[in-house]
Formats: structure tokens, C-alpha cells, sequence
């Protein structure tokens, strides 16, 4: 069994596989299977336990999730994730995570964007971390009962396929340089998501959706790839040299309120602007979820404001985050206890004492929900070809709620994979496995080598960040937060620009060996595709839904409107020698019925 | 702004290495220390050399993997902070800038600024985990833990795995890398069943992997990001002597 990726859902099924008797090898591009950026979530992980008695069910989280997205995802799947979410936070605490706790010694929760209970777990502001280290302790077990053979700084370049069903993959050894093959019975993708087209995100460095890109080009269908999420509270760009978007929980939002000065332009700093001077835009327009509203509308609401030139900061591109009241109210050691090490890496970065002024937030790109197209069993559609977490388009349609990423990473690879993957081999496994020395081997090793070659030939003129910067802005402009026709035909045309002079003007110094400039120019490489094809999805879509905003398709106070008439389906497109054909699945509601998407 | 960097570059683990000196020019106090680095890359590509290996990921002080030695210190003159958290404001303007790999035996080079850290994984392998599988977990509920007791947990489970403790240690000590992944581990009620295979499964594979003894220096705790203490290592002592008399 192949488990590219080592995060929560890839480690997760890794580990579990192994506990059911299969040998398993697990790749990762990193060092170690603990940098996955699973390690990076902050906030939490959500579950019905009703721990807190204030209403929760399997229903209610499995209704929100549903809602959440847009009324864009199957409600099968939704259901089965708000099903596993309680049993997995047993398995978390079985394995050693610290979750925050009361006095009485029982867990705590706090609420996130986007519902109104409180079902989210946490660890400090490092639930992510916690839950990753958990899950590496637990593949490095299966590591020492020889269940799991991990490989770390190995980056999966190629997929194999023999007679349509996945049987293998092809790696570069990021240190040697050297092309490895691998063969397996199944081969499961866990391989994050793709927000790096933005180029500036709040995804580590190294994301890329190469893996998915390249199933793609060999017959899996790729879902909702327009679908991706900006996150409102991440702090402001600062110049063009910056690499990276640096999140700040949405757990903030539980107490911090969000708010712009009233007057355009105004220069005081915001400890002297007083409150009725200030614009507390989403308590204005989402009165019952206030600063609590989902990500989609927040991000889009501080758009606005910022659009409409009431931004703040130096280059008036963010909004204010404000504890004071929350201070006021619960006292500075409370705050300090729930959002401690977030205050405390706002002033690394920042310089600014969080407790004493207002943060600056700024919307980034964040997290996609768009991936491989999965069946329930969450195969793709090249037979034996898995993918969970991230990489995948399953639970959240067009829109993800916070504390939900986590929980639908661990559930795909802890719980639903190992289960159903048993489905495909029990016919699979009669059959020989598959060798290294077959020919489907000896051709995508070559298309490799042939790949990784024409990059180094072409020695041009302009850097692979160059190229990089000029995709992420038009990807920024056209394909995030608003999108129309126009501006989306527009960005097609650049984006083929940009890669025609890609693969004419790019310049990769060093060699074929551990060449850390090599591997940034073939992620983009696949980046540059995956952007064209974003720009179709979205262009496609004649309506607003989540994080899919078509300005076209607004109400006259500026909300989404969804077309379900014409597009209740989840578009699935098929790779087409450099085309894309669109496969529509259609969603059916049995048990709720799509409304209105409102949070006023 | 206007720095000058001499930086490693080594080929490989058996080859010579070497300072070299970069001048650079263009930067602003608000980049990133690696974005400084990341521009100094793109004018060596441009420049048609090859550009200085250093690692990273996430970038904002949680996957450990990035880490070199600043004009002498572990992730620079800050305490507490990773190399990515790292900003050119913290130098002045004509500074010169010395950037080394982590040193340690334990750390092979790789080439230039990046080191072989699987020892820390293989410490990990040894007994750093619960041995209860997959769908076998009593409700969550059902063993209160008092908040303390978590909380300490959390404060060693915080560590990243960087490895600027060893790099920093006059011995190459992981001790506060393994004393961590114990404390939290054999402090909470699900850990306890298996504390004494682990405390001594761990420090044994600490000394296979060619680490240094403790010798309480505190150096570790400085520059730990996670700021991790150094009572952490106290405690695994402790832990250990305990297991030599209730341990199997």
C-alpha cells in the first residue's frame, strides 16, 4: 500500500492500515513526518459530543457543515463526518492529546465561525500540532513493528497506472536527485491543499498540488477546483518580497471584535477612535452570528470595507481585531489563557502588543475545498486510487467551516479509508502484484526524467519566484475572493501567457541532485495548470455559492445568490489533453432542503 | 538595507566546506530573515549560481523544520523564536550576517544549511506513542484530567523538533527534545501504562544516536522556541530512577 503525504489523514491512514495487517510505505517531501502542515492548525477540531449541553447533535453539526458549504456537498458525506466526529475526539484523548480542559477535569469547548454551539476542542492555539504529533507518535509505532516503511524527503512525481487501476507511483529523492519506483496494490493521495497558486497563502512554503495534478492528468476527475477559502483573519501583506501569509486563529473571533473607523481616511490610531466612530461592520450585518460569521462572508465583508477604502494600516489593506471589551469583560489572564501563544507570535511578527492596541487582519488564501473528485468510499475515478484530507473534494462543498479541516482529515484517514479500501483489494489482491519492471513503470520514470530536464534546459532569464508572483497576482485579482466573466477570460488568457513564457524564459541553476530551486520551478510548473483550470471552473459557474462569488450573482445588499436550479451538481472535470471536460454529479437532498443561505 | 552574509556551503556530508561571503543589497526591515535569504537566491540564479540550500516550511514557527546558526546562535539573537520568525529588523544596516548549520554530530550535513535530523524520529520510534489502536478509545470523558496536569503536558508537548537544543548544547544533548516527549506522555493517565518501557526505551536510543549527556548548562531552554524548561530534563532523571525500581 502507497500513502503519499504524511499529515493527519495520510499518517492517520498509514498508521491504521498497518494496524490492519498491510504494508504500508508512506511518503513525505518534508524531513520528517511531523512538519506536515496539518501541524499548523491553530483554532481546533469540531464534534458533536454536546459536552456543553447547549444543543448539539449529529443533526445540527451535520446541518451546519451542509449549510456552511453552500448546499454544495453530498449530505451523505456530511453526515457520515458529523457521525465520526465524537468517536474521534475518544481516540484523540486515547492517544495522548492535551486538550484544554475545566478544572473538574473534563474538556473544554469553545465556538467557531458559523454555528452557535460550542463544539470545538482545543489545545491551546496549537490544536493542530497536538493532533499531528499525535498521529506521527502513532505511525512511527507501526514504523517500529516494520508495519510502516516511511520515507521522508521523497516527493511523489508521477502516478502509475496499468490497465486503468493505480498500481504504483514514481519519487524523486529530494536528496539524491534519484527517480525511485514504487508499486502497490492501492496507492492513497493525502496530499493537503493546493492555495499555493495564490502564491501568497498561509500554507507552508513547500504545499503544492503537483501530486493531485499529475492523478489528474492520468484520468482522476478534478472537483470544485475554483472552491478555495480566504481566510479573514491573517495578518497584511507588508511588501512584495513577503513569502507567506501568517494565519491568526478564528478562534480570535470568539472575542475579538472586528471593525473599521466610520470615516475614510482617518489617521488616529485606533485606541483614540471611539466606539461610536467605529464601524463594527459584521455585527451590522449579521446581527445573530455577529463576529462569528463564516469565513466566506466575513473575508468578503472586510473586502468590501477595504474596497470601499476604509481599510487601516500602512497600506490601508486590513481591518481591526479588538480585545478590548473582551479584556474588559473577562479579564486580561483569560484572554491570555485562551489566545496566549497567538498574541505572543502576532508581536514576533508584528512588533505590536495585541493586549494593549487592536490587531490588524487582513483576508488570505487558505485552504481549498475543491480536490479529487472521491466516491463515497472516497476512491477517485482511476480505480485504486485513493484520496483523503485536503487533497479531496468531499465534506464541504463550497465553503468550509473552521475547526472542520482537522476533523475531516483524521475521520478520511483513521476511520473511512481503512474501511472501505478493503472493498477494492479483496478483488485486487487475488490478482499478481504489480512489479516495477512493467513498462507502465518505464514510461512515466522517463515523462519524468523528460520533465525534470526540460525544466534545467531552458535557462532563461527570470526566476521561478518571478513566475510565481506573476501567477498569485492574477490568481488574486480574478479567482479569489470575487470573480466575474470578464476578469476570469482575462486571467485564462494570462495565465497561458505566463506559462508559455515559463517554459521559455525560466532560469534553475545547480543540477539534478538535492537542488531546492529545481523543485520550486515543477510545483509551479503544475501550478500554472491547476490555475487554468480554477479560472474554467469558475467561469463555468454561473452563480454565487460559499466562497464562490460571482458578481454577477448578488442580491442588492451584496449577498450570494445560488442558483439551484441550474447548478445543484458538483462539477467534475476530466483531463483532456490539455482541456477540460466537465462531468456533472448531481446533488440530491433527501433531508434538507436547500435554503437561503442567511446568518442575519 | 544593506546586509552582508557569509553563509556554509558545504557539497555534501564528505566534502569540504567553506564560508562564503554574499553582499546584499534591496532588503527592508519587514522581510523575513529567510526572505532575505530567499532574495539573495534569486539574484544567485540570475547571476547563474546555484543557490544556497536552507530549509523550511511553514513559516510561522510551528513545523520545526527550518533552523541555522546566527552569528553564533541557534534561530538568531532573539531567545525563544525560529529562524522564519525572524526578522532583518533585529540587524542593522551594513550588519555582516554569519549563518552555519545546526552543529551537532547527530545532525550529519546535508549540503549547505540543511541537516539529517531522522535521530529525533527514531528517538520517537522507540516509545514516544499510546499502544491502543484505531477504534479502540473509552469515551473521551470517562478519565477527568485535572487542568493542571493537562496543561503541564501541553507545556512539554509544545516542543517543535527543531533541534536547537542539541545544536546549542556545548554537548549535543537531546535530552530536552526526549525529556519533553516523556514528560508529556507519562504525566497523563492514558501514558502511564507503558512510562517505564518508555523513559528507558527513549534515553537508550538517545545514547545510540550519539547525543551528549546533560550537564544543566540551561542553554536549550533558551533557545527553544517553545520556550520548553529545563526542569523537563529534572523530571525525566526522576522518571528514569523511578522505573530502575518499579519499572519490569
Amino acid at each position: 500500500m502507497i500513502v503519499v503525504g504524511s499529515g493527519l489523514s495520510g499518517a492517520g491512514a498509514a498508521s491504521t492500515l498497518g494496524e490492519l495487517g498491510y504494508d504500508v510505505h508512506c511518503f513525505c517531501y518534508q524531513d520528517s513526518a511531523r512538519r506536515a502542515h496539518s501541524v499548523a492548525a491553530q483554532g481546533g477540531i469540531n464534534a458533536a459530543k454536546n459536552y456543553q449541553h447547549d444543543g448539539d447533535s449529529v443533526y445540527r453539526m451535520f446541518y451546519d457543515t451542509l449549510k456552511g458549504g453552500d448546499f454544495r456537498s453530498r449530505e451523505a458525506n456530511t453526515y457520515r463526518l458529523a457521525e465520526l466526529s465524537a468517536p474521534l475526539i475518544d481516540h484523540y484523548v486515547q492517544q495522548g492529546v492535551p486538550f484544554a480542559r475545566e478544572y473538574g477535569g473534563t474538556l473544554v469547548n469553545r465556538s467557531f465561525g458559523g454555528v452557535q454551539v460550542q463544539r470545538t476542542f482545543y489545545a491551546r492555539g496549537q490544536t493542530g500540532q497536538q493532533l499531528l504529533l499525535a498521529t506521527y507518535s502513532q505511525l512511527y509505532k507501526m514504523v517500529k513493528a516494520k508495519k510502516v516503511t516511511m520515507h521522508a524527503r521523497s516527493e511523489m512525481m508521477d502516478l502509475v497506472t496499468i490497465d486503468g487501476k493505480a498500481k504504483g507511483i514514481i519519487v524523486r529523492n529530494l536528496v539524491t536527485g534519484q527517480l525511485e519506483r514504487y508499486a502497490a496494490d492501492a496507492v492513497v493521495l493525502a496530499t493537503g491543499g493546493y492555495s499555493r497558486v495564490f502564491r501568497l497563502s498561509t500554507l507552508a512554503i513547500g504545499c503544492n498540488g503537483s501530486a493531485i495534478w499529475k492523478a489528474h492528468k492520468k484520468g482522476a476527475y478534478f472537483a470544485g477546483p475554483s472552491f478555495t477559502q480566504i481566510h479573514p483573519t491573517a495578518l497584511p501583506q507588508s511588501s512584495e518580497a513577503q513569502s507567506k501569509l501568517t494565519l491568526m486563529s478564528e478562534s480570535l473571533r470568539n472575542d475579538g471584535r472586528i471593525w473599521v473607523p466610520k470615516a475614510k481616511n482617518d489617521t488616529r490610531i485606533a485606541n483614540d477612535i471611539p466606539d461610536e466612530e467605529r464601524d463594527y461592520y459584521l455585527e451590522r450585518r449579521y446581527p445573530s452570528f455577529g463576529n462569528l460569521a463564516p469565513r466566506d462572508i466575513a473575508s468578503r465583508a472586510a473586502k468590501e470595507r477595504i474596497d470601499a477604502g476604509y481599510g487601516v494600516g500602512r497600506l490601508k489593506n486590513a481591518v481591526y481585531l479588538d480585545f478590548k471589551h473582551a479584556i474588559e469583560r473577562l479579564g486580561l489572564e483569560t484572554i491570555q489563557d485562551r489566545y496566549g501563544n497567538l498574541f505572543k507570535m502576532y508581536k514576533k511578527i508584528t512588533g505590536i502588543d495585541a493586549y494593549k492596541q487592536p490587531m490588524m487582519i487582513s483576508p488570505a488564501a487558505h485552504f481549498s475545498m475543491g480536490g479529487l473528485w472521491v466516491d463515497y468510499e472516497l476512491m477517485t475515478t482511476v480505480k485504486g486510487l485513493y484520496a483523503i484530507g485536503e487533497c479531496n473534494y468531499s465534506d464541504h462543498g463550497a465553503n468550509r467551516l473552521g475547526a472542520n479541516s482537522l476533523l475531516q482529515a483524521s475521520v478520511d484517514g483513521y476511520f473511512i479509508l481503512p474501511n472501505t479500501i478493503n472493498n477494492y483489494l479483496v478483488g485486487e489482491m487475488k490478482n499478481e502484484h504489480p512489479d516495477t519492471a512493467h513498462s507502465a513503470f518505464d514510461d512515466a520514470e522517463k515523462e519524468t526524467k523528460a520533465f525534470i530536464d526540460k525544466i534545467l534546459a531552458i535557462d532563461g532569464t527570470k526566476t521561478v519566484d518571478h513566475f510565481h508572483r506573476e501567477l498569485g497576482k492574477v490568481m488574486w485579482q480574478e479567482c479569489a475572493m470575487s470573480r466575474n466573466e470578464e476578469g476570469l477570460k482575462k486571467a485564462i488568457a494570462q495565465i497561458e501567457q505566463i506559462k508559455t513564457a515559463f517554459w521559455s524564459d525560466v532560469k534553475v541553476t545547480g543540477g539534478d541532485g538535492l537542488n531546492t530551486e529545481l523543485e520550486k520551478a515543477y510545483r509551479l510548473a503544475d501550478f500554472i495548470e491547476l490555475g487554468i483550470l480554477m479560472c474554467t471552473d469558475a467561469l463555468q459557474r454561473n452563480e454565487s455559492c460559499g466562497a464562490h462569488f460571482r458578481e454577477e450573482f448578488q442580491s442588492y445588499e451584496g449577498e450570494a445568490v445560488r442558483v439551484d436550479e441550474d447548478y445543484s451538481y458538483v462539477s467534475a472535470w476530466e483531463y483532456n489533453k490539455g482541456d477540460f471536460k466537465l462531468h456533472k454529479e448531481e446533488l440530491e437532498f433527501e433531508f434538507v432542503e436547500p435554503t437561503v443561505r442567511s446568518y442575519k | 538595507m544593506k546586509v552582508t552574509f557569509k553563509i556554509w556551503r558545504q557539497e555534501d556530508q564528505n566534502s569540504k566546506g567553506e564560508l562564503n561571503t554574499y553582499p546584499v543589497e534591496g532588503l527592508t526591515e519587514d522581510m523575513s530573515f529567510l526572505e532575505a535569504l530567499d532574495h539573495l537566491n534569486e539574484e544567485l540564479v540570475i547571476k547563474g549560481e546555484e543557490v544556497i540550500a536552507y530549509e523550511y516550511d511553514c513559516r510561522e514557527g510551528i513545523c520545526g523544520q527550518c533552523g541555522v546558526f546566527i552569528n553564533g546562535r541557534a534561530h538568531g539573537p532573539h531567545d525563544h523564536m525560529t529562524t522564519c520568525q525572524l526578522h532583518m529588523r533585529s540587524f542593522k544596516d551594513g550588519d555582516t550576517i554569519v549563518v552555519e548549520p545546526w552543529r551537532a554530530k547527530s545532525f550529519p550535513i546535508i549540503k549547505d544549511l540543511i541537516v539529517d535530523r531522522s535521530a529525533f524520529d527514531r528517538i520517537i520510534e522507540q516509545g514516544a506513542f499510546i499502544s491502543s489502536k484505531t477504534g479502540t478509545a473509552p469515551e473521551a470523558n470517562a478519565i477527568p484530567i485535572p487542568k493542571a496536569v493537562s496543561d503541564r503536558a501541553m507545556d512539554a508537548a509544545a516542543c517543535i523538533g527543531c533541534g536547537a537544543c542539541v545544536a546549542t548544547c556545548k554537548n549535543s544533548s537531546a535530552a530536552l527534545f526526549t525529556s519533553a516527549k516523556i514528560n508529556h506522555l507519562n504525566s497523563l493517565p492514558q501514558g502511564k501504562a507503558e512510562q517505564h518501557e518508555r523513559v528507558n526505551a527513549m534515553t537508550w536510543q538517545m545514547k545510540e544516536e550519539g547525543f551528549g549527556s546533560c550537564t544543566f548548562t540551561g542553554a536549550c531552554e533558551i533557545e527553544c522556541p517553545e520556550g520548553i524548561s529545563l526542569i523537563n530534563i529534572a523530571e525525566m532523571n526522576a522518571r528514569k530512577l523511578k522505573s530502575l525500581f518499579f519499572g519490569d
